[in-house]
């Protein structure tokens, strides 16, 4: 039998920090619990993330993996506008950039005992 | 055991910072280095220009601020100050911690200062590449204020080995910081690579202050910090072989744990594989971090590699003029009024042919996330009311120009839809940076003690 899925959003499973050297974003997206890294691997791809900056013109992503401690970095080019000093955008250093990312979703195997409470409520409710 | 704190990760960082990570050094009895990272991308510019205006100035301005509470336990304890707060002007830093030491009774300190990193007139900048990382941003169109190489950290090794009390220093890149104290006290050979990377590894997750010690951290509910308003910045113990651990003094707020370590590991590195240094080209897939102990992550297994053969330097140039104003709207129908405000000036930029490039944000929808054609919030649903701020921003070259776009914002008050206010308005110049490969070559680095012959 496959395991149940569900969708959450990568910032309940992950955590991260955006940072900027000239008109290039790099992201680390790092797994809270080591469980999560394959979902990560999976789900969060350079393609998903390319498709996400999209609209602010960026012309790469470079996904780089570093599974021993369960981090993934994304290299984001052209993603600042300008970057720090000629973006005219309310935070010209793309410091908020990491919670856009975290807002993806992604599907994560539901352990026993946990999440899809429906069921259990289900019960009670017949 | 040799132990570096970190006394600020930026210029504007919390001035008390160092007092907790200097007086938990000097408790431990060994001595040790206290570093300073003040230096942002603009500020060697902005130092540049103050320079200009005042020959005595052009260093870090809380320079006094932060050294004044620790420099008598530094110099009593044995803990080198290492700083970059020279910024473009580090013999008048020089004078000046000379001057702090006098008042208080310390005498005369031997101070270094760091020189080489200044290019301007050594060097044709046509000759040279632009750094990658730049992408499509435009070449230089201002006057060149200021170039300044990224340099590695052999002269504050050498003056340290040399009985430097304070190293101060204009650009270097930030990890030398740390590296330099490092090799001065291990005697680590410049050779020896992988350990030229565990202290360029140090440096990296120092040089930020508190973003390895829960600082930028904090995310309630699921990212829980204590004590956010006393954070203890880090302190890293380092031992012979390379590894080390991060940890801060006790009874201060923040924490030092798996995840705060992680997300300063990758901080503004790109290929993890190679992160080009002045020293080494630092390999971090290795790394393995452990908790060893309550605010304690022991970090080990850093390679390096050679390091490369050019080294950047930050081109800064005057950019154009950037306007910003801001306008709220609040209550029944707000956000329908503030879209109104964004057409309204729209079309009054464009009846002007007023020459600037410009923005519109509505804080409260969604704005950091925006792009300058405003794709996200052309989506947002209207909500039947809210409490928005419109926030415009126009650049231009010519002073006059962004002025006038500005000032149709303030027009709004009488001029635009109903019940706004608030209006705050700014025109400010702007110093653009680019970065540029230099060989080697043309980058002579040394030191001197403040006083004597440079």
């Amino acid at each position: 039998m496959t395991a149940s899925t569900q969708i959450v959003s990568l910032h309940r499973i992950a955590h991260g920090r955006s940072g900027d050297k000239g008109n290039r974003l790099n992201v680390n997206i790092i797994a809270f619990e080591a469980r999560h890294w394959p979902v990560l691997e999976a789900e969060v791809t350079a393609e998903r993330v390319a498709a996400l900056f999209a609209y602010r013109g960026v012309t790469q992503v470079t996904r780089y993996e570093l599974p021993r401690l369960g981090i993934l970095n994304f290299v984001i080019e052209d993603a600042l506008e300008g970057g720090v000093n000629s973006s005219l955008a309310v935070d010209t250093h793309g410091k908020c950039l990491s919670y856009l990312v975290l807002g993806l979703d992604v599907r994560v195997p539901v352990e026993p005992g946990e999440g899809q409470a429906a069921e259990p409520v289900l019960q009670t409710a017949r | 055991m040799y132990r570096i704190g970190s006394g600020a990760g930026f210029s504007g960082d919390r001035i008390d910072a160092p007092q907790s990570v200097v007086a938990a050094i000097a408790a431990a009895g060994e001595g040790g280095a206290v570093i300073f990272e003040t230096l942002g991308e603009r500020t060697l510019a902005l130092g540049q220009i103050a320079k200009r205006q005042d020959a005595a100035r052009g260093y870090e301005p809380l320079l006094e601020d932060l050294l004044e509470p620790i420099l008598s336990l530094c110099v009593s304890s044995g803990i080198v100050i290492v700083g970059n707060f020279g910024q473009a002007n580090p013999p008048a830093a020089a004078a000046a911690i000379q001057a702090l030491a006098t008042r208080l009774g310390l005498g005369n300190l031997r101070i270094a200062v760091v020189s080489g990193d200044d290019l301007v007139g050594r060097i044709d900048l046509s000759q040279t590449e632009r750094w990658d990382g730049d992408g499509r941003l435009p070449g230089i169109d201002g006057d060149v204020i200021a170039i300044n190489a990224y340099l590695g950290a052999g002269a504050i090794a050498d003056a340290i080995r040399a009985g430097a009390q304070v190293v101060v220093t204009g650009r270097v890149a930030d990890p030398a910081l740390a590296l330099g104290p490092l090799v001065a006290h291990f005697n680590w050979s410049w050779d020896d690579l992988d350990r030229i990377a565990a202290g360029t590894l140090v440096g990296h997750l120092l040089e930020c202050g508190a973003q390895v010690s829960g600082g930028f951290f904090a995310d309630p509910g699921f990212k829980d910090v204590p004590g956010t308003a006393d954070i203890g910045f880090p302190i890293a113990e380092v031992a012979a072989d390379g590894s080390f651990v991060i940890t801060k003094a006790k009874g201060t707020g923040g924490l030092v744990d798996l995840r705060t370590v992680k997300e300063q590991l990758l901080y503004e590195i790109h290929d993890p594989a190679a992160y080009l240094t002045p020293d080494v080209t630092l390999d971090i897939t290795d790394v393995d971090l452990e908790q060893v102990g309550p605010d304690r992550v022991r970090v080990t297994g850093a390679r390096g590699h050679a390091a490369p053969a050019r080294l950047k330097a930050t081109v800064s140039f005057y950019g154009d003029w950037l306007g910003e104003a801001e306008i709220s709207y609040a209550g029944h129908n707000a956000l329908a009024r503030a879209r109104l405000a964004i057409t309204t000036i729209n079309e009054r930029v464009r009846m002007r042919a007023i020459p600037v490039r410009y923005r519109a944000d509505i804080i409260g929808t969604v704005s950091a996330f925006d792009s300058d054609d405003g794709d996200f919030l052309a989506d947002f649903a209207d909500t039947p009311s809210g409490d928005y701020r419109v926030r415009f921003a126009f650049g231009g070259g010519s002073q006059r120009e962004v002025e006038r776009a500005v000032q149709e914002v303030n027009a709004l008050y009488c001029c635009g839809p109903a019940g706004g206010g608030g209006v705050r308005q700014s025109v400010r110049p702007r110093v653009r940076t680019l970065s540029h490969m230099v060989p080697r070559a043309l980058v002579e680095t040394r030191f001197h003690f403040a006083g004597e012959q440079p």
